[in-house]
């Protein structure tokens, strides 16, 4: 239907952009990788010493496994956060259906830097919560743990990601057909066996496309450790950043990089093929 | 207000209101044991929030449901022993067909040996055995709604209730189907209650029709008796066709423009149903039929159906009368036409 | 029909925990920002505008608005550029390697911005290019494609391709067929990415952090002013970032609302 013309100019110009931008960097990025800083400089000779600089470090790998730690302990606490809310909006809720859904993206579009900095001043031994509890006298002393933490980072991102978590499972909810509902009941389904049996089953896919998402960009996170995680909160991309930064090491940086790259890859056609067979399950 | 004998559901001035509109109001059905049972009317009448009713979906706002000596309508929908066949069978996607069917009896924790027997045993029923490891969306409409019934029945309810489950079906499956259920009601002896709009399917299959208009119940009966003597004129227009007669009545008869039969009614009008079938075109010099009458009249318009012929003869001023032709109808545009009086059905309304 | 709606239903309880403890923390911000003296203490106290106006007279945090805003026309204008057909292309045609593309253009909403970030820095470096605010909008243009491909091939999938073939049919062109039907139904799509990029790109501090020179955007200015301390000016700050955002969040639902069949 389309002339050739017509399609070369309409795909061209975006794949080229693309192409320009997006995969020469990341291959860029890859064949830093292979490379080696010497004397302050970086050379430019192929070698897999990086690699195995990450597996011989316990250093890196414990990095990873905290980081790995912290974005699982999100993922689930954004689910447990984000699952109960969507379903209440999409079946106990009618008239106030739509502003309750406004109302849980609207944090989604507020500046990210804002809600860090919001935990900041709240967990803070000067702040908001410790002060509370001290004049309220619940604490004799303010609690110190609170900032600076892995627990801090957690929470902030729990903070951050819950809306992205409730998104997609609110909507593969909504698509639920409420005769399914009604059928089950009719059935002699009890409440419980109606949800696990039916409801639960049907939301999956978007339960496992929102946890996905929270988990690998909880993963590759550099800016709430910066801000609230102390130096026992540092993550795995903190790492990353320090080696572009100060510690001047790019080569090796960017190993972690691709090696997140290629865990976050994996994560996600994993995902994806899961998700793909129970769409396909269910006929959607 | 418990359930007479032979009674299975009995349904007793059901009210529902939607905002302002009252969707039903003071319904009052009984529903016979073992039969097939179809509530018809058009949408809008009211009668898929009466199933709902029944099912559990809705609550009445005023009046009550009984089944068999016990409450029904306080039950939250799980727990009444009727069952549903959806107007778009919702059959779980991602379950298999044998998941389906089984769905109800596992929900009832009942045993597994069992479960798998009567499972079986429904799919044979239905003819969908072959089916039983597919998941519905492989299925056509038609098996799709058997895996419904299947899913249905398998639980042995008291009451099956049907929402429209072949308005989705093109007309010769339709057909079938109809057959189909009809049969199969039989063989279980389970009481049917069957929604639809179509009033030959209404015909076809039931032991009894309820008619439903705004929420109200027009008329209950049989299909025969519902055809052959309409309560109203809307009965009688609504099933199959008819002629509404809007008639003077002088001196004990009753008179339509040519057209005049006896009519002991002392009324000064009425209005009269009678049926293009029961008019008949006579030839000339035949000798009338002991109490029929006659009137002449002009040949307005004719369709050919196939198996009849549909006449609009103009008997007198006002008189536009359809007359079915069986066969193909000869030439003439002038024509006498006989009906037998007690063919003429008095109205209520 | 449902369970019974019981007012206190543990799930009624847990969605208004939830939405407390996604608000309460900005509340607690705005709140401070009118704060007489520090950030934290409890109770707040001293009922003051003072940081507002502090603001006001904050050149640099102007300046580096000014950036930002800048920067965010430019990404608006590249991801619509290259955002709108590449959907057209993923939504219309087919043609090899679609998957490929599709997975391509949308990978960097997925992916942590630092990895987009540092591939965009070494690419640059490579380059010889200097980092500055263009590679700053380069990267935010780049990686927002995505979300303009994402919008517009929403609006593209809800509009009904007959009436694309009508017009073909009855004898236009593809350029005339694009603007007088698929350009007009995908309007609200367009002006909805258009919208959302902006706002992303206003925040944008991931990919930011690395392509950014000698000028800062907001966030970056932001930030580091957080290194050296808090002060309730930033409070005062997010505020009105956090009332920006909401104006823009709503008017982009109701674009969204407002498109046929949504």
């Amino acid at each position: 239907m389309y002339s050739r013309t017509y399609r070369n100019l309409v795909a061209i110009p975006p794949f080229v952009w693309a192409a320009t931008f997006l995969i020469v960097p990341y291959a860029f990025l890859f064949s830093f990788s292979f490379w080696q800083v010497r004397s302050q400089a970086i050379v430019h000779e192929w070698t897999l010493a990086n690699y195995r600089q990450l597996i011989d470090n316990p250093v890196y790998l414990s990095v990873l496994f905290r980081s790995a730690r912290i974005a699982g302990s999100v993922t689930l606490l954004a689910l447990a956060l984000g699952f109960p809310l969507a379903y209440f909006l999409s079946f106990r809720t009618k008239t106030s259906k739509n502003i309750l859904y406004q109302l849980v993206i609207i944090p989604l579009w507020v500046s990210y830097l804002v809600r860090a900095y919001a935990w900041k001043t709240i967990l803070g031994s000067d702040g908001v919560l410790n002060t509370l509890l001290t004049y309220t006298g619940i604490l004799r002393h303010p609690a110190e743990f609170l900032l600076y933490s892995p627990l801090a980072v957690t929470l902030t991102l729990t903070h951050i990601y819950t809306p992205f978590v409730f998104l997609p499972i609110y909507a593969s909810l909504e698509h639920i057909p409420r005769e399914l509902i009604e059928a089950s009941q009719d059935l002699g389904a009890s409440a419980a066996r109606t949800f696990w049996a039916v409801v639960f089953p049907l939301a999956l896919p978007g339960v496992l496309g929102g946890a996905t998402f929270a988990f690998v960009l909880s993963l590759g996170d550099f800016l709430a450790p910066l801000l609230v995680g102390g130096p026992t909160g540092i993550m795995i991309s903190n790492v990353v950043v320090s080696l572009f930064g100060a510690a001047y090491n790019w080569p090796l940086g960017a190993a972690i990089s691709a090696c997140m790259l290629l865990l976050v890859a994996a994560l996600i056609s994993g995902t994806e093929r899961l998700e793909l067979r129970l769409r396909h399950r269910d006929a959607r | 207000m418990m359930t007479p004998d032979g009674v299975l559901l009995s349904i007793q001035g059901v009210t529902k209101r939607f905002g302002a509109t009252a969707v039903l109001e003071a319904v009052s059905i009984d529903i016979k044991e073992r039969e097939f049972l179809t509530v018809l009317g058009e949408s809008g009448s009211g009668k898929t929030t009466l199933l709902r009713i029944i099912a559990g979906f809705e609550q009445p706002d005023s009046g009550e449901v009984w089944m068999k000596g016990e409450r029904l309508d306080t039950k939250p929908p799980n727990r009444r022993n009727v069952n549903t066949v959806f107007q778009h069978y919702a059959l779980f996607p991602h379950l298999s067909v044998f998941e389906n069917v089984a769905y109800g009896l596992r929900a009832r924790n009942i045993e597994k040996s069992e479960v798998t027997s009567r499972v079986t045993a429904a799919l044979a029923q239905m003819k969908i055995e072959e089916f039983a490891r597919r998941r519905p969306a492989q299925l056509s409409g038609g098996q799709q709604q058997r895996v419904a019934v299947a899913r249905a029945l398998v639980n042995q309810p008291s009451l099956l209730l049907l929402d429209e489950p072949l308005s989705a079906l093109d007309a010769n499956l339709r057909r079938y189907m109809q057959a189909e259920l009809k049969a199969l009601q039989r063989e279980v002896g389970i009481t049917f209650a069957f929604v639809t709009h179509d009033q030959e399917e209404a015909m076809t299959l039931s032991d009894r029709i309820v008619l439903l208009r705004r929420g109200r119940v027009e008329q209950i009966d049989t299909p025969r008796d519902i055809y052959n003597r309409p309560r109203t004129s809307y009965a009688a227009s609504f099933i199959g066709q008819t002629n509404l007669l809007a008639a003077q009545i002088e001196n004990r008869r009753a008179r339509l423009g040519d057209l005049e039969w006896p009519c002991a009614s002392g009324q000064r009008q009425a209005l009269f149903s009678l049926r293009p079938e029961d008019i008949r075109i006579v030839a000339d010099g035949e000798p009338a039929k002991t109490n029929g009458v006659r009137c002449r009249g002009f040949v307005r318009s004719r369709v050919f159906t196939g198996a009849s012929e549909l006449l609009e003869v103009e008997c007198g001023t006002g008189a536009l009368l359809k007359v079915r032709v069986s066969g193909q109808f000869g030439a003439p545009d002038q024509v006498t036409v006989e009906v037998a009086p007690e063919r003429i059905v008095p109205l209520a309304e | 029909m449902m369970a019974p709606a019981s007012r206190f239903h543990w799930l009624s309880v847990h969605a208004a925990a939830v939405f407390a403890f996604l608000y309460l923390p900005i509340v607690v911000l705005i709140v401070y920002s009118f704060n007489g003296e520090s950030v934290g203490g409890f109770p707040p106290h001293g009922w003051t505008l003072h940081w507002y106006r502090a603001l006001l007279e904050d050149d640099a945090l102007w300046s580096s608005v000014w950036n930002s805003v800048s920067i965010a026309g430019c990404a608006v204008a590249i991801s619509v550029l290259f955002g709108v057909p590449a959907a057209l292309a993923l939504e219309r045609a087919s043609f090899p390697g679609r998957t490929i593309f599709r997975r391509l253009v949308l990978l960097p909403l997925i992916l942590p911005g630092i990895i987009t970030g540092l591939s965009l820095l070494a690419f640059f470096v490579a380059a010889g290019a200097r980092l500055s605010l263009i590679t700053v909008a380069i990267g935010h243009g780049t990686a927002l494609i995505s979300v303009a491909v994402t919008e517009v091939s929403a609006g593209l999938h809800k509009f009904d391709r007959a009436q694309e073939e009508a017009s073909r049919d009855l004898g236009a062109g593809e350029w005339r067929t694009f603007w007088r039907v698929t350009l007009p139904n995908i309007r609200l799509s367009v002006i909805a990415a258009m919208l959302l990029v902006f706002t992303l790109s206003l925040d944008e501090i991931a990919v930011t952090f690395f392509l950014v020179g000698r000028e800062n955007t907001l966030p970056l200015e932001i930030w580091s002013r957080l290194r050296r301390g808090i002060t309730p000016e930033i409070n005062a700050v997010s505020s009105l970032i956090f009332g920006f955002s909401l104006i823009t969040i709503v008017l982009w639902y109701k674009l969204r609302r407002a498109r046929p069949d949504e």
